[in-house]
């Protein structure tokens, strides 16, 4: 039980907050259980809804690591814009509403074999590197908005190139899409 | 011996002038490169199709060049001045007086003025890029930019109505600008830089002419021929970087194994030597490169069929600038070659072996060439085993003198061929089909052709007997005599094709399109093509006359079979019937009429003969020799920005000097000290060579070029060359009358009857098969199973981890079979085709089209690519 | 917290969606795997820009959510343009590149 190991290594250290670590068991079982009905699932609409769990709950998870900011911008730009997005491409291309079969290819246990290697790899590398680093301590409340002001400052003064950068990638992929998705 | 006695005292800093033009030269090669962007960006709304551009920045760059060029000349003089008051103060304070100063002249080393910025940083080493302004560089920049600005106005009207106008004076532009950036390096990383330049768009413009397989094939193989040399560039540039690294580091800190003066100052230090094989295979690395960009045998293939390309681009880049960039190269950090090949002790060289087979074996090929382009390309690599020759035998001041000349009568001869074609020929170069007895027709181009020819044979007093005749010269008294005779009978070669092809083309009964018969199918690709492309240009000029606008019928030049269906077609050829051969306009003829004033004077900036023997003029004649040659007096380490070592040599120098020159050496901070000076040649007293180059430079000081000898030419000697010549001009020309004219029934034929000639002529028709043995063996037996095997490698044994292990054995299988079994028992020369069709099919199943497959492979390969990382970093 | 944690949720999101990236016929599905991918690599800079205390991975983050937008954006345009001209839009048939 995640939950309860969690507990136990948390009573054991001090520092680590029992709370917070018992909701990112519980969110992180949840996500990893919709990303892989996502990826599974013979219906189209079910697995946008499915992405939608899964979206949230990496906002939720980055409340827990104190980037109230990105949370806030991962819930409006997912989950508001890139899933509607989703939505009327499943309905555009009229993918049938109920479950379809010959969702995945031919070949595709091949992807079995490669996500576990390369999980078996990252994994290892993760805990190889960082296997003992902590977090620091993530104030959960408080008026705590100096995450959010440094943001700021950060991208209009020392990030700002990439930022314009950005917005023209933006500006172009917007403009990009009209010309591709039109009819004419 | 002229010269006068050797001096080994060291130079101190000497204030010079400079100039704005030679602090700011980087302007000239960076206004054609805002030209090139112009063109580009532009060149398809302005109404000459951007040409103007191309020639506005040219101007500019020339104007910026002779500038320079003109403040160079400046500065030398003030060193001759600062020069002779450091000495007259040295003899004032009663300190040791230099031998060199008795009678001789004073010349002191004038330092390059270096304009540099940091290009980028990596780990410490910095990257400079900017301006390198001394003889040499200054004397080739205004070379490349006047050459470019003729041969631009001559474009103007020589690819007028081209549907690829704006491009072709775009890449001319861009190439003018890259030659400009390697000359003026003061860097390998840049002069790299401007060799690929140069590269990319010597294979745009012979490829200017895609649509014809025949061009596009020549562009690749100049592409890809260059290419095998330009490893060595890389290579050569890297190992004389690390062999140099640590003494420099040492002596001469902030600079490194990248710049030109500490390359210089290292190959001459005695380090150098010391550093064992390092420097030979350093130097044999760049000599490498430098016979693949200029031509040099066995490279020498791709400049032949470069001339593909449109007349404009082989008078420019295939004659007279790009393809001197190796000559260049070599005689920029000449020290480095000095030193490797032993130059000093008249070591035979590489280069000078190359250089002389090059001599003879691209003269012979000349002969048997019907097209007159093929001639000159041939003539060029010939020329260009002239420079190499000289270089490899350490006469440096007649090779770079060469270039020069060399770079105005082979430009004319070009533009000479370029308007034949355009207005004589019916844009054709086949010689014995079209032209012949052109000389009524073409008064100008005759005339300019004739004096040319006289430059390039070596006729006195016109340019190439100065120069060619000083390499000979040079050659012989540094002690090759074998090699001299080698350059002898390589003028004699010159001599013979140059009388046949101005025999064949201007002399004679007119053949062919000369004689104003026009035919379609009979000649060469090329010929077909410009053909298509006269046709455009003809009806443009119609439709100017019908009052209506003159669009470009680019779309009619693009296939002549389509063309042959054009209604206008029919009209043409009669129109064109009328007209025949006459004279080119006026964009042609005035850079034609120019060059060929200048290869007719050009040989006046160096003619050492009227030194001596004629004796009609002061050593100031010599204008190179004071001007370009840099001066091999050792120089004190701290005025070049070093740090000397040496405890003891500050007796030898004025208290002020160790004040000021440990202040950084900018040209204006240098202040009069040291003394100095002495002439080039350099003689001790018991016989033997002593100087730059020869012993290594005191403590504490550093040299830069090595006291090359000069020869003292003689009365029998020149008598000797110009004897050759003369014999060439009445063989060839006999030979001519008897075989093309009167056709001697003894002659014609004779290759069908006498197997002795029949070889030789098909063993030269054939380019000593060269090209066969690249193309068809080296290419087809090293080059194809090595890709494929190495393509082979990379998809089956990533596919083999996925799914396919199973057929990766079988291919094996057949693999092996295939070559083991077939091609090595039985020599099959197909074996490798099908090896690579088997191959081939083998592999085709993973190029499914499919993505999820593609993806699969690539995260994989990631995968298993990481493991293999995370298990090396582990352990 | 363990920085660990966070690491080894974003390895197993990313494996998912590389699983999807190879098993999923369906273009829109294959662009859903990506993003997946895509979010698996913000869980990472944010779990490094709380241990480092910089706020430097929030930027970068902002960043990837940005193009992303824009990815899906031209993706699904993509994937409307080959419905219309194919009448499908699964993967496997899409095989121009077949050598």
């Amino acid at each position: 039980m995640t939950a309860f190991s969690l507990l136990a290594q948390s009573v054991s250290d001090g520092n680590v907050n029992v709370a917070q670590n018992i909701g990112f068991g519980l969110i992180a079982a949840v996500m990893i259980f919709a990303a892989l009905c996502v990826v599974t699932t013979k219906n189209v609409v079910h697995a946008a809804l499915w992405l939608v769990i899964v979206l949230g709950g990496v906002a939720a998870q980055y409340i827990l690591a104190a980037a109230e900011f990105v949370a806030v911008s991962q819930v409006m730009v997912y989950i508001g814009a890139v899933m509607v997005l989703f939505l009327f491409g499943i309905m555009l291309t009229r993918a049938q509403i109920g479950a379809e079969d010959g969702l995945n290819n031919t070949g595709w246990q091949i992807g079995i074999p490669v996500a576990v290697v390369l999980f078996g790899l990252l994994a290892f590398v993760v805990l190889d590197a960082f296997g003992d680093d902590t977090l620091a301590e993530a104030p959960l409340t408080g008026d705590n908005n100096e995450a959010t002001v440094d943001i700021a400052d950060r991208v209009l003064f020392q990030y700002l190139a990439p930022f314009f950068g950005m917005t023209f990638v933006l500006l172009a992929a917007a403009i990009g899409a009209i010309v591709l998705a039109r009819k004419d | 011996m002229l010269a006068a006695e050797v001096s080994n005292e060291v130079q101190g800093a000497l204030e010079l002038t400079s100039g704005f033009f030679l602090e700011n030269l980087w302007l000239a090669a960076l206004i054609p490169a805002i030209g090139f962007a112009l063109i580009l960006f532009f060149g398809k709304k302005m109404p000459n199709g951007g040409s103007e551009f191309g020639l506005a920045s040219m101007a500019a760059s020339l104007v910026v060049t002779s500038g320079a060029a003109w403040q160079w000349l400046a500065r030398v003089d003030s060193g001759k001045e600062k020069g002779e008051e450091a000495f007259g103060l040295l003899q004032t304070f009663g300190r040791s007086v230099p031998r060199a100063a008795e009678g001789g002249e004073v010349k002191p080393y004038i330092e390059p003025v270096i304009t540099e910025w940091v290009w980028w940083q990596n780990s410490g080493l910095e990257f400079g890029i900017g301006s390198f302004a001394d003889g040499l560089s200054v004397l080739l920049l205004w070379l490349v930019a006047f050459i470019s600005l003729l041969v631009q106005i001559f474009s103007l009207d020589y690819v007028r109505g081209d549907r690829r106008y704006t491009q072709f004076f775009a890449a001319l532009t861009l190439f003018s600008s890259g030659m400009l950036v390697m000359v003026m390096a003061g860097n390998m990383v840049q002069l790299i830089l401007g060799w690929e330049i140069m590269g990319l768009c010597s294979f745009m413009l012979i490829g200017h002419w895609w649509e014809d397989k025949y061009n596009s094939h020549s562009a690749l193989k100049a592409f890809f021929t260059v290419r095998v040399g330009d490893i060595g560039l890389l290579v050569g540039t890297a190992v004389i970087y690390f062999a140099s690294a640590d003494w420099i580091a040492e002596n001469l800190p902030g600079q490194s194994g990248f710049d030109i003066t500490a390359i210089q100052a290292w190959a001459l230090s005695g380090d150098s030597s010391a550093s064992g094989a390092a420097i030979i295979v350093g130097a044999s690395a760049l000599f490498i490169a430098c016979i693949g960009k200029s031509g040099q045998f066995p490279l020498h293939t791709w400049l032949p069929d470069a001339m593909a390309g449109p007349t404009p681009v082989s008078s420019l880049l295939h004659s007279s600038t790009m393809v001197v960039a190796g000559v260049f190269l070599v005689s920029r950090i000449y020290p480095v070659f000095w030193e490797a090949f032993n130059i000093a002790n008249g070591g035979l060289s590489f280069i000078a072996v190359i250089g002389a087979i090059t001599i003879v074996a691209a003269a012979l090929l000349a002969f048997v060439q019907d097209d007159i382009k093929k001639v000159l390309a041939y003539s060029t690599v010939s020329q260009l085993g002239y420079m190499m020759l000289g270089l490899g035998t350490g006469a440096w001041l007649p090779a770079v003198f060469h270039v020069f000349t060399h770079a105005f009568f082979k430009c004319c001869l070009f533009l000479c061929a370029g308007s034949i074609s355009h207005s004589g020929s019916h844009h054709s170069f086949d010689m014995k089909k079209d032209m012949g007895g052109l000389r009524k027709h073409m008064p100008v181009t005759f005339g300019a052709w004739i004096v040319s020819s006289l430059a390039l044979t070596g006729m006195i007093p016109f340019a190439g007997f100065w120069s060619k005749d000083e390499i000979v010269d040079n050659v012989g008294n540094n002690g090759y005599t074998f090699l001299m005779w080698v350059g002898l009978f390589g003028a004699l070669l010159t001599a013979m094709y140059m009388t046949r092809a101005t025999y064949l083309t201007f002399f004679g009964e007119p053949r062919g399109a000369a004689a104003g018969i026009h035919h379609d199918d009979d000649h060469g690709f090329a010929t077909e093509f410009h053909e298509t492309i006269l046709h455009a240009e003809d009806i443009d000029r119609e439709l100017v006359t019908a009052g209506a606008p003159a669009k470009s019928l680019s779309a009619a030049a693009a296939h002549s079979e389509d063309h042959h269906d054009d209604d206008g077609h029919d009209d043409h050829h009669g129109d064109h019937g009328d007209h025949g051969p006459h004279e080119s306009g006026k964009l042609i003829t005035v850079p034609i009429v120019i060059l060929a004033f200048l290869a007719l004077t050009s040989g006046f900036a160096n003619p050492t003969p009227l030194v001596h023997p004629f004796g009609v003029a002061g050593e100031s004649v010599e204008r190179i020799k004071t001007y370009v040659e840099p001066r091999a007096v050792p120089v004190d380490i701290e005025v070049v920005g070093g740090v000397s070592h040496a405890d003891d040599h500050g007796d030898d120098h004025g208290d002020d000097h160790s004040e000021e020159a440990l202040a950084p050496a900018s040209v204006d901070q240098l202040s009069l000290v040291g003394n100095g000076v002495l002439a080039a040649d350099a003689e001790g007293e018991d016989g033997k060579k002593e100087g730059c180059g020869f012993t290594t430079p005191a403590e504490g000081s550093v040299c830069f070029f090595p006291a090359v000898s000069h020869a003292v030419p003689t009365y029998g000697k020149i008598a000797l060359a110009l004897i050759i010549v003369l014999v060439g001009y009445a063989l060839a020309g006999a030979f001519c009358v008897a075989y093309y004219g009167r056709k001697d029934e003894r002659l014609v034929g004779l290759t069908e009857r006498n197997a002795v000639a029949r070889g030789g002529y098909l063993f030269l028709k054939n380019k000593y098969y060269l090209d066969i043995l690249y193309e068809r063996f080296i290419v087809r037996f090293v080059a194809h199973p090595l890709s494929k095997a190495a393509y082979w490698v990379n998809q089956n044994v990533l596919d083999g981890t996925v799914n396919k292990v199973g057929e990766t054995s079988k291919n094996t299988g057949t693999w092996i079979y295939n070559n083991i079994d077939q091609k090595v028992v039985d020599g099959a020369v197909n074996g490798s085709g099908t090896v690579a069709s088997e191959t081939g099919h083998g592999l085709q199943s993973t190029q499914s089209g499919k993505v999820n497959q593609y993806g699969a492979l690539i995260f994989g390969a990631a995968a298993v690519g990481a493991i293999v990382l995370v298990i090396l970093n582990v352990n | 917290m363990l920085a660990a944690n966070f690491l080894l949720l974003a390895a197993v999101l990313f494996c998912i969606g590389v699983f999807g990236v190879i098993a999923r016929r369906n273009a829109v599905m294959v662009l859903m795997s990506i993003e997946l991918v895509l979010n698996s690599v913000n869980l990472n800079l944010i779990a490094f820009a709380l241990m480092n205390d910089d706020v430097d991975g929030q930027v970068f983050a902002l960043f990837v959510i940005g193009i992303a937008a824009a990815e899906v954006g031209v993706g699904l345009a993509m994937v409307l343009l080959i419905y219309r001209n194919r009448r499908s839009i699964s993967l496997d048939e899409l095989s121009e590149l077949k050598g």
